[in-house]
């Protein structure tokens, strides 16, 4: 009777809090978690267009694909698929630099338009502006200015010097696409920092100064540590949402050229969706891609953790 | 702090010595005084470091502006290839706004955004709502793990679902139709709402839910009646964000919408610009056309939208 009463208890107690949540969790596991261990699944196996069952108007093709057990994974990962190591090595650059520039530049400016200045609201409202514009217009518009004929060259042109064929190369097109996404990120991260800034107090900063610290000091003794939680989501986010950004790439160069600035999600992607559609290698992508993000968020979340404990 | 007090550059002293005599004002007549001893030493900052702040703030905003204001000017060149000669700016008129919106399939495709942006959005902020509310006040068992679930949803790759999804929604027979497009956004929206909804109720002060509690409201009726209206600014930063999702998103509307009465903007846009073709003229004018309301409602939000966005990270 006792555990009984006790569970009775507890729903009585938590009944309201499980049905809240119910909705979400209810969605996520059929959104995300039946596709992802359907996913998990196919990874293993064969499975592409040819064999996946379809149908062909009233005729109804089964499915014939059969298991491989890990022959896919081995094939990535063994580098065979001659694709895995290349784009690996650049999705971890291009997240990187990218989240590398998000944050410095976005402390950056947030420090600067959290001072007392004129026109601040102003400056606010141009910086802010690129978060506005949706992706997909974002990466049109640089499009146009990367364009042989676009107004990076027209400049170049000017002074004398030859155009750039940017999307054309591997290098320019893999600076051209960081450009954009860097362009794209900074307001975000702006406006997390300005939000970090104004929960520090204003005593902490009087303090400092009254030891006479210099701003610098100030900076790192008062800001950078007032902003820790705030910069350890973002940049968690940061990093996640990076790893995982498609329409930039997609858009701007769809990978090329040759599959130069394809990082992991957008070539699993190709492999999906482009020529005959590869089901279950792009499956096995997707798994190991999350399964690298998933290291990467506990680890960083532990360290974290480590480095609270001893603040 | 020794080392700090030696350091301290030439500048500093007149600011330290400003800023002592404000304290020490202060700390004999009190606060108000304290007031104009923070705004002389505010300006003692050197007439160079203000035309510095000022330079790289101008020089970022117009890096910030630059592509907004190029695409709008180079929408207005109608003359064949004009876009092809940046420096060219004669013939500036309206031409390539009336071929965009009487030729070609934009209203369309606008439609169909506007009717996934909606339905995701009212999707997503209903649900988010409840379970944001739920984690940030009720410790019930399998709370911690509704939060992970919150996160680790964020981190899944379009990659691992995309193949899948596709291949339930065509059995469902719910390829190339709103419906499922909404479903699948959902998938990013929700988690995220939830986590932004989360964050922006812990700011609430929970005497409110207490006070409901004492008034015999139950648990829901408090969220409905009583947090609900005072998250009203959080609610709209989210409904925002799950719009914008939908507005913006490009790789499953390109799997799963396959007609062209069906594509989404960001699909239809790139009937525009292909490898072999560049309508630059359409596209700059639809771009306009699609950033000019996104841009307008998010500056109405954007206040908000940094409260709800940091009271979310701030406590992560």
């Amino acid at each position: 009777m006792r555990p009984l009463k006790r569970l009775g208890r507890s729903f009585d107690k938590y009944w309201y809090g499980w049905a809240m949540a119910a909705p979400v969790v209810i969605v996520m596991l059929v959104l995300v978690g039946y596709p992802f261990i359907w996913g998990a699944y196919l990874s293993t196996t064969n499975a592409d267009e040819s064999n996946i069952g379809h149908d062909i108007g009233v005729n109804h093709i089964p499915p014939s694909y059969h298991s491989v057990g890990l022959h896919n994974y081995w094939d990535i990962l063994s580098g065979n698929d001659g694709h895995f190591y290349s784009t690996l090595t650049w999705t971890l650059i291009w997240t990187f630099v990218n989240v590398f520039f998000h944050i410095t530049i976005g402390l950056g400016l947030a420090v600067l338009l959290n001072r007392k200045i004129r026109f601040r609201g102003g400056y606010r409202l141009m910086l802010i502006l690129p978060w506005a514009v949706p992706g997909f217009v974002a990466a049109f518009a640089w499009r146009l200015l990367y364009n042989d004929n676009g107004v990076f060259n027209a400049v170049l042109k000017y002074f004398g010097m030859h155009g750039v064929q940017w999307l054309a190369q591997p290098t320019s097109a893999k600076i051209a696409v960081i450009a954009v996404n860097v362009w794209m990120g900074v307001p975000f991260m702006m406006v997390s920092f300005l939000g970090g800034l104004q929960t520090i107090p204003k005593e902490l900063y009087e303090a400092a100064e009254m030891d006479g610290a210099t701003a610098w000091q100030r900076f790192r003794m008062v800001t950078l540590p007032g902003l820790r939680p705030v910069m350890m989501t973002v940049t968690l986010l940061g990093v996640i949402w990076t790893f995982n950004k498609f329409d930039v790439i997609f858009l701007v160069t769809e990978g090329g050229p040759a599959g130069s600035t394809d990082i992991l999600v957008t070539h699993a992607y190709q492999v999906a969706f482009a020529n005959i559609r590869q089901y279950a290698e792009a499956a096995s992508y997707g798994v190991v891609i999350l399964s690298m993000l998933l290291v990467f968020a506990t680890v960083y979340r532990r360290s974290q953790a480590k480095l609270e404990v001893q603040a | 702090m020794s080392a700090a007090t030696e350091s301290v550059n030439p500048t500093t002293p007149g600011r330290a010595a400003g800023r002592a005599t404000g304290r020490a004002t202060g700390q004999a007549a009190g606060r108000a005084v304290a007031e104009p001893g923070k705004k002389y030493s505010r300006t003692r900052r050197s007439p160079l470091a203000s035309v510095a702040i000022h330079a790289t703030l101008i020089a970022a905003s117009f890096i910030a502006i630059f592509p907004i204001v190029w695409v709008a000017l180079t929408s207005l060149k109608t003359k064949d290839g004009q876009w092809a000669h940046p420096g060219d700016f004669s013939h500036l008129n309206f031409g390539n706004y009336s071929q965009v919106l009487n030729d070609t399939d934009f209203l369309t495709w606008f439609r169909n955004s506007l009717i996934v942006s909606v339905g995701t959005m009212a999707l997503a902020v209903f649900i988010a709502a409840t379970c944001g509310y739920a984690v940030s006040r009720m410790r019930f068992p399998g709370f911690r793990a509704t939060m992970w679930l919150l996160l680790v949803v964020q981190m899944f790759p379009i990659a691992v679902l995309i193949v899948p999804l596709y291949n339930i929604m065509s059995k469902l027979h719910l390829v190339n139709s709103f419906g499922g497009l909404i479903l699948v956004y959902c998938t990013t929206a929700v988690p995220y709402c939830a986590w932004m909804l989360k964050g922006y109720f812990d700011t609430i002060p929970i005497d409110i839910d207490e006070a409901g509690k004492v008034d015999g409201l139950s648990p829901f009726g408090t969220f409905w009646r009583l947090v609900l209206p005072l998250a009203r600014p959080g609610l709209a930063v989210t409904a925002f964000y799950s719009f914008l999702t939908a507005w913006a998103e490009v790789a499953f509307a390109n799997t799963f919408m396959q007609s062209s009465d069906k594509y989404t903007l960001a699909v239809g846009l790139r009937t525009f610009v292909s490898q072999y073709k560049g309508e630059w003229g359409l596209m700059t004018a639809a771009s306009v056309l699609i950033a000019i309301p996104a841009g307008v409602m998010f500056l109405l939000v954007q206040r908000n939208l940094v409260a709800g966005l940091t009271s979310g990270s701030a406590k992560g």
